[in-house]
């Protein structure tokens, strides 16, 4: 991996930092975002939607639909993560079995730099 | 009408092995010119069976030309090219010459006339993907390497035990449409679908790839799976059981990529959930599903392997790999930040991109057929995707905070190759005929109608406005997630461990309890030696032992006689 040293950030207010990450340019994308987002829901009184199984040809359907899922599929992958979860290191730890040498490898490998 | 074909694969390995042979000026030269010289003789082919030999007493089909393998043959050596022009400047040659082998497997499967062609082929892509991963380098990859290759040849064993019964009990070796039904064809089945990564054995894939070199995920990223899909297809189709096959696949990809935290872990999960896509369209089994399966197989290897370019380009120049230690990339890398990002669109299905005109076939394909929960699931798989792919990976590797980083923009011909690849996924998405001319089955399927992009808009963008919302949630944490390798991993290890540790344990008590036992005896009976020895002792118990003594030797003689 070519490894030059990284030259740090130098800019540390806010105001002098890149245009895009400005609190003021965030504001304003979060505007585009919703007019966006209304405009793909108002579209729906031009255009016809093709129904297949009848809730999908409801008004709004797919913006609800959409949203709803990804909420519940973020929920259920934060509900699993509290049961399956592990520390990052977790398959290097030395355990009763796992052959010491391989976990000092790693660990030397990655010298306490995240890889 | 048999004239002269050069096999394609063998064309690709005869590069891969120049590769070895040259001089070193001349390697860049022959890993760039090997796929596409590939790529002319694949479009040489023409349909059925083109070229014969003998194997093992077996007349074996070599190379047979159709549009579906010409498809997923020109994909493979597109993707060798662009993994070639990615990384021949950077990767060592052994693993440029490795991925070629890897390609020309991949390629042979492709052509492959007959399972016995199959299977060779099949196990050369086994071999060199392991050769891949080690190329990672690192003790890590080491292990996973190991790791891929058990599962992969135990793959290959189940593969081939179906293969010689189907041989044995219809004769035929020939590649065709079976059904489950008996030992040989679930044999078949189970083999195929641990290469595509099929639950549970999905893991081996998100274990080994992010562990390869930064040029190395980019090749692993396309040939394994999509040669299981393209056996899926020509053996399998319509097998109603893939498609809960490919459900579980898609979802088991959204969530684990969810929880993940490398990034080029969240590819590869995100690989298996589009594997599941295409499993989905095989079990679903029209003309319009199968299309849409190959299709969005091509389309993917494109995409994925941009998005691997662009993980890779950012772990070339900065060493890290964790979401939680990236950010604000796109600061000085706004080039990669660009590609990463039609990537990301592509593989959303957004539309005028590549992933749109291929994803919209395999769930028109399941509302045709009336498939309501199946359509529904893909639907919302679909936002899934936008989810954990489209907007989680650019937004925490190039967004989210600022991590301090300001690795300068990736080397030229890394940006050239996310280039050629971005072009591609942006062009098949504007020019769908390109593509659709290509599928096996003829094309009447209209992507881009006003309702079907406004759909599609409405899906994504509040799917995005989902992440938004819930960012909180997704805050990246150091950990990883367990999964099916745990048990390989650590539950095995330890219930072996607690077997091994026990059984020793208790030798080690009966050896002890034995030797304290008889030397406690012995010392017992020297030093109370007058109690067994005696002259003083009664003559009636001298005389009892005496009679004991005698039975003991009778019964002896009795039982040996």
């Amino acid at each position: 991996m070519s490894q030059s040293p990284l030259p740090q950030n130098p800019e540390k207010q806010p105001d002098h930092d890149h245009w895009l990450v400005r609190p003021k340019t965030i504001r304003l994308l979060w505007w585009i975002f919703g007019a966006i987002l209304a405009l793909t829901v108002a579209g729906q009184f031009f255009v016809h939607f093709h129904t297949y199984f009848g809730v999908d040809g409801w008004f709004g359907f797919y913006a609800l639909y959409g949203f709803l899922t990804c909420v519940g599929m973020v929920v259920g992958a934060k509900l699993l993560g509290f049961l399956l979860k592990r520390p990052d290191d977790y398959y290097f730890r030395e355990t009763e079995l796992a052959p010491s040498q391989l976990t000092d490898k790693v660990r030397t490998e990655e010298g306490g730099k995240d890889v | 009408m048999f004239e002269f074909i050069l096999p394609p694969a063998i064309l690709m390995i005869a590069g891969a092995v120049l590769i070895g042979v040259a001089r070193p000026a001349l390697r860049p030269l022959i890993a760039l010119a090997t796929p596409l010289i590939t790529l002319y003789a694949i479009w040489q082919v023409p349909d059925g069976v083109q070229l014969t030999a003998t194997f093992l007493g077996y007349e074996v089909q070599f190379v047979e030309g159709s549009d579906l393998r010409r498809l997923f043959a020109t994909v493979f050596a597109i993707m060798g090219f662009g993994g070639a022009l990615f990384a021949f400047r950077q990767s060592k040659w052994w693993e440029l010459s490795a991925a070629l082998m890897y390609a020309a497997g991949a390629i042979g499967v492709s052509f492959a006339g007959d399972l016995i062609v199959m299977f060779l082929f099949w196990e050369l892509m086994a071999l060199f993907s392991t050769v891949v991963v080690w190329c990672g380098g690192t003790e890590r990859a080491r292990a996973a390497g190991i790791r891929y290759a058990i599962i992969h040849l135990v793959g290959g064993i189940v593969l081939k035990i179906g293969i010689e019964g189907l041989i044995i009990h219809t004769g035929s070796p020939e590649i065709r449409a079976l059904t489950l039904g008996n030992f040989d064809t679930w044999m078949i089945f189970i083999g195929v679908l641990i290469n595509a990564a099929a639950p549970p054995i999905s893991v081996w894939l998100a274990d080994a790839y992010p562990e390869s070199s930064p040029m190395g995920g980019v090749f692993l990223s396309a040939f394994t799976t999509k040669t299981a899909v393209l056996a899926l297809i020509m053996l399998f189709p319509g097998t109603e059981l893939l498609v809960w096959l490919g459900l579980i696949m898609i979802f088991y990809g959204i969530i684990w990529a969810l929880l993940e935290n490398d990034m080029r872990r969240i590819l590869s999960y995100s690989i298996v959930n589009q594997v599941g896509f295409m499993v989905v369209g095989v079990g679903i089994g029209t003309e319009l599903a199968l299309n849409g399966a190959a299709a969005h197989a091509f389309a993917h290897i494109i995409y994925k392997g941009l998005l691997f370019m662009s993980a890779g380009a950012v772990l070339y120049q900065t060493g890290v790999r964790k979401c939680s230690n990236l950010g604000g990339l796109f600061r000085t890398m706004p080039l990669t930040t660009v590609c990463g990002t039609i990537g990301a669109l592509a593989i959303s299905a957004f539309p005028w991109t590549s992933g749109f005109i291929s994803k919209s076939m395999i769930s028109s394909g399941a509302a045709y057929e009336h498939m309501a929960l199946v359509w529904y699931l893909l639907v919302a798989a679909s936002a899934g995707v936008f989810l954990h792919a489209g907007i989680k990976f650019p937004w925490f590797v190039f967004f989210q905070k600022d991590s301090g980083l300001r690795p300068p923009e990736a080397p030229w011909n890394m940006r050239a190759a996310m280039i050629f690849f971005s072009i591609i996924c942006i062009g098949l998405g504007v020019f769908p005929g390109l593509l659709y001319s290509l599928l096996p089955y003829p094309v009447d399927y209209k992507p881009y109608t006003p309702d079907h992009v406004l759909s599609q808009l409405q899906l994504l963008l509040f799917a995005g406005l989902a992440f938004f919302v819930m960012l909180p949630m997704m805050k990246r944490t150091l950990t990883i997630t367990l999964d099916f390798d745990y048990f390989y991993r650590r539950m095995i290890p330890k219930i072996a461990g607690f077997i091994d540790r026990s059984l020793a344990s208790a030798r080690d008590r009966t050896i002890e309890a034995v030797l304290s036992g008889g030397s406690r005896a012995i010392t017992q009976v020297r030093v109370q030696s007058y109690r067994f020895f005696s002259s003083r002792s009664p003559m009636g118990q001298m005389a009892i032992w005496m009679a004991v003594l005698l039975a003991v030797i009778v019964l002896m003689a009795f039982s040996r006689g």
